[in-house]
């Protein structure tokens, strides 16, 4: 018997659509980010400051840095699952990979929420 | 058509030194490296994003810090991971859509993103310095 609790995704559609649907709001936010840098360069602290003191801004941000986490979980164990053949050291790889994106989700929302 | 005794003898590149990967297969892996690459500069992405709005003081020394050769290498290399990895992906939703799923298109679009990575990459930079 294959034992898939070992091997799958357990929800391989929610995973492939968590992945795109992330992926989609990271290109938005980032174009939107690029065409703002571009046409307002930050040449001072107080302009670049005063941007991320908007509330909408911080929001988006943060929508931002949740959807990469997300996304990032999703490729970082495709990569797992691929080329890690030990399934307790996928395992440990798994814990290591979740404790890093959640710690940065918890970083990223101390920094917006700081200014 | 191949006989089965021809099917069998047939090379199996199996060696990865020996494996020559079409380009949509390029395109393929080097997403997925970007996508890592991308994964472990994480934090010192963020460390960047709290240095540049904590103070004046740490606004102006990262500031300072970015115009070093090796920063410039790293920012270079950390832009093009992501511009490859956002050019790819969108290729990727576009194939999700059944756009582009031939095999010229396929490769067509492949060396596309390959040279959108690129060039994203050293329009970014020129305007950044």
């Amino acid at each position: 018997m294959v034992r898939y609790a070992e091997f799958g995704t357990h929800h391989p559609l929610r995973d492939w659509l968590t992945q795109r649907l992330t992926a989609v709001v990271m290109a938005f936010y980032s174009v939107a980010f690029l065409i703002t840098l571009l046409v307002m360069p930050p040449v001072s602290y107080s302009l670049w400051h005063q941007i991320f003191l908007l509330p909408w801004i911080k929001f988006t941000t943060l929508l931002f840095f949740v959807s990469l986490c997300l996304h990032a979980w999703v490729g970082m164990r495709n990569i797992c699952m691929d080329y890690v053949n030990y399934a307790r050291t996928r395992l440990l790889l798994y814990v290591w990979i979740i404790s890093m994106l959640v710690l940065y989700m918890i970083w990223a929302a101390q920094i917006l929420w700081q200014q | 058509m191949l006989v089965n005794s021809e099917m069998a003898r047939r090379p199996k590149y199996l060696d990865l030194l020996r494996i020559r990967l079409p380009l949509p297969g390029i395109i393929s892996i080097m997403h997925r490296m970007s996508g890592a690459v991308l994964f472990f500069a994480l934090p010192l992405l963020l460390y960047w994003f709290q240095q540049s709005l904590t103070s004046v003081a740490t606004f102006g020394a990262l500031k300072a810090a970015f115009s070093h050769r090796l920063a410039k290498i790293i920012v270079l290399g950390l832009l093009w991971g992501f511009f490859h990895h956002l050019c790819a992906g969108l290729r990727h939703l576009a194939l999700d859509m059944h756009l582009g799923n031939g095999l010229t298109a396929a490769r067509r679009s492949s060396a596309i993103v390959l040279i959108a990575g690129v060039l994203l990459t050293f329009i970014v930079a020129a305007l950044l310095w």
